[in-house]
Parts: structure tokens; sequence; C-alpha cells
């Protein structure tokens, strides 16, 4: 790679964008599945997850990109989650300090952005082996690419288990079977298993668009 | 140096170790001041929301001191001890024996009625639950309630925070009708509950909402001789 290669070269391009189709973290590479069925109940929380493990991927892949020689082999796992946890917890303290109400919506996520295999899939995959700006490009992709997954589960778990989206109902309250309709919500929608299902069945979708994906 | 000696990843551990403390302790410590004027506002807020008063972080201050006729501190027996109720940490007064514990009240005049406010403080599915419950001058029926988490799942437990969840509980007794204590029951779908002591559960979040159910009835119980001393005023 040489240096002066433009910041959004044709492979800078597909660092950032093959997250989102066929190198996606959540379908292809199978990452992050604990939080994607923790957060999709709703919308809402779903979409402030994605953005809050975009940002710290990013920066953390620039961090550990930039100590990417230094640091010793026998500890970088110890090394990673270390500048990993550094930085939940200070973006944590500074939202608890100056954004009050940002940081009591995101409560439980912003701890679990530690725990998201994500974050140490990606440092130890790309950040080790590669310059700032590629990092930070794939940082930048592939919390992309794990939010759209999750916006989507969201979106339909969302709509058939609470008849809502954003909290704003979508499905009439005359339609409900109390109301006298044929509709009920989904019950099995709200709980944490059919967001397993849908992601499944996302897999499904994109292995039958995409053939390279399907394994010999 | 090599990089994978022993005397590298020692020294490299130790100045990494230290520099993310340090790190951390300066974030902690410049930033404690704000957090904790945030938290109060916030509980400000939390108080004027019971009595059904909407304050953004900017006013509630003012109208917390505006609109609060007093507060005081009980023990078990109703008696009225020293102290700022606003100083009090229910979770500390509830890691006591029900006798040794301070009770604040707060005591609203809305519309020329007296609403009194008593703060709660449980547990949830995952952590701690909290939240104050505002009755009107009969000290049975619920003026208003707010309730909220540190961390319910989103979606279900978390619910409880919402004002959909909280508006249920207005006009709701916890007093049945021969003077018996009854609290709130969070009802699931197959519970029979009379209407007027109930209000309906959360789909997917049953152990926040049993374990709110148990946090009205521990708390509000607590008062009790308060409210018996009060009612043969």
């Amino acid at each position: 790679m040489s240096d002066k290669e433009s910041l959004f070269s044709k492979k800078n391009k597909a660092i950032l964008t093959n997250p989102l189709s066929k190198d996606n973290p959540v379908t292809v590479q199978i990452l992050g599945i604990c939080s994607a069925l923790a957060v999709t109940a709703q919308l809402k929380p779903a979409i402030v997850m994605a953005i809050s493990v975009t940002v710290v991927l990013a920066f953390s892949s620039v961090i550990i990109s930039l100590l990417r020689n230094t640091i010793p082999n026998r500890i970088r796992i110890i090394v990673q989650l270390v500048v990993i946890a550094t930085l939940v917890i200070i973006v944590d303290q500074l939202l608890k300090a100056y954004s009050y109400n940002i940081s009591k919506q995101l409560s439980v996520f912003v701890g679990l952005i530690i725990t998201n295999c994500i974050l140490m899939g990606r440092l130890e995959a790309f950040a080790l082996g590669n310059k700032p700006w590629q990092s930070f490009l794939d940082g930048v992709g592939n919390g992309a690419g794990y939010g759209m997954i999750l916006i989507i589960v969201a979106f339909f778990r969302e709509l058939f288990g609470s008849g809502s989206l954003f909290g704003l109902r979508i499905i009439p309250d005359s339609w409900y079977i109390t109301n006298g309709g044929f509709y009920s919500n989904n019950g099995m929608m709200i709980l944490p298993p059919m967001a397993l299902i849908i992601v499944g069945v996302i897999i499904w979708v994109q292995r039958s668009k995409n053939k390279d994906l399907i394994e010999k | 140096m090599d990089k994978n000696s022993n005397k590298y990843i020692f020294i490299y551990a130790s100045v990494m170790v230290i520099l993310v403390a340090a790190v951390l302790s300066i974030a902690n410590i410049s930033l404690k001041s704000a957090q904790q004027k945030n938290i109060a506002i916030e509980k400000k807020q939390n108080i004027l929301s019971s009595v059904n008063i909407e304050s953004t972080t900017k006013n509630a201050e003012e109208l917390f001191n505006k609109k609060v006729l007093k507060s005081y501190i009980l023990n078990s027996k109703g008696e009225i001890l020293k102290g700022d109720a606003f100083d009090i940490d229910m979770k500390k007064e509830k890691q006591l024996a029900i006798d040794k514990r301070s009770l604040p009240v707060y005591e609203f005049s809305i519309d020329g009625d007296t609403k009194y406010v008593f703060p709660m403080y449980g547990t949830g599915l995952w952590g701690p639950i909290w939240g104050y419950i505002s009755l009107d001058s009969d000290l049975s029926t619920i003026y208003g309630a707010t309730f909220d988490h540190a961390s319910e799942t989103p979606g279900l437990g978390a619910e409880i925070a919402t004002k959909k969840f909280q508006k249920q509980f207005q006009g709701k007794k916890i007093f049945d009708d021969q003077g018996n204590f009854v609290s709130i029951t969070v009802a699931k779908a197959n519970e029979t509950a009379p209407e007027q002591y109930s209000v309906d559960a959360i789909s997917g979040g049953t152990l926040t909402s049993k374990g709110l159910q148990n946090m009205l009835l521990n708390d509000l119980g607590a008062y009790r001789a308060f409210f018996k001393q009060k009612k043969s005023e």
C-alpha cells in the first residue's frame, strides 16, 4: 500500500462498503448476535445502539491501529479490551455529565458495547494489521453493517410485536380483537428467540441472492 | 527491545494500566459535580412528574421550589424526624430494618388539594427500580406515579418508565372500602384482581412487573402508621 493512496480509493471504499453486504458482521461473520437479540424489541434502542457501536468501533480501531507496532503479541487481546473498555467508560461518563437524557436512554447499552464481539473481532482481524485510516473505515463500515441488521430486525419485531414503529401506533386500534377487530400482536415477536429467527431469514435471503456466500 | 520479551510485556502492561487509570480518574473527578447536579435535577423532575407536573431539566429546580409545600422525614411509627427529606438516599434506607428507616414525604398543594408524594425503591429483573407515588388527601387514591429503572430490558421491563404504563395508576386506590391496605397488584392477563386496585403488567416484562408490585407493597406499606395517623386526624 503506497502512502500516496487517496483517502477514498477503490480499495478503501470496498473496506467501507463490504461490511454492508457480502462481509456483513452479523449475517456473514456471525458476530454481535447477542446484542442483536437484546436490543431489537423496538426501533429506537436499536438505532441508538447502532450509533454507539459504530462510534466506539471506529475510534478503538484507530487507537489499536496507531499502537499496532508496539503491542506485544502475547497480551494483544488484553490491550484491545482495555482500549475498548476505557473508551466506553469515558463516553459513558461524558454522556452522564453533559447529556444526561441520552445517557439514560442508552443505559445498559453502553456497558453492552464492551462485550460486543464485533469490536474484538474487527480489532483482532483488521486494525492490528492495517493503517489508522483504513482501520477507521473498517470500523465505520462494520458498525453500519451491524446497525443495518439491527434496524431491519427491530422494524419487524416492533411492527408485529407491538403494532408500532418508534413507539407510534401503526396498526389501527380498531383492528384488535379486544376492540372487536380481527388482529392481535404476535407475543413471540417481542421475545429474544424471534430476533434469531429474523436474522436467520435475513441470512437465507442474502445467501440465495449472493451465491458467493454459499459454502462448497 | 524484543517485543516478546517478558520485560517488554511487563513494562508495556504497567504503563498501559497506569495511563488508563489516570485517564479514567481524571475523567471521573472532573465530571463528578456535573453528574451529581444532573442526578439531583432528575430527582426533582421525577417528584414533580409524580404529581403530574411536567418539567424540563432547565426549570425543574425552580418549579420544584415553587410547588413543594413542605417535606419531612418520618420513621416507621409515623413520627417526624429531623433532616432534609431531599437528602435521603432510598437505596441506603432499604438496606436498614424497617423500624430504622428514614421515610421521606413531600407535600404539594395542587388545585387546593394536598398531595402526598412517597418515594420507593425496589428490585426489577436486572437491577434496581425506583419511583414516586402521589396520593390525594384521602391517602388512598393515587394522583400520579412515576417509575424508573437502572437496567431493565428495553422494550420489555423498561416500559415501566413510560407514561403509558404510569398513567394506569391514576385514580387507583391502595385501601379497600373496609380501610385495609391492599396496595396495587400489577396483574398479568390470567390474574384476576379488582380493577380498582390493579394495573396491567407488561407483556414480556413479568419479573420487572412483579418487582414493581413488591416495591409498592413494601414501600407504601412502610408508611402505614402515617396513613393511619393522618386518617384519624
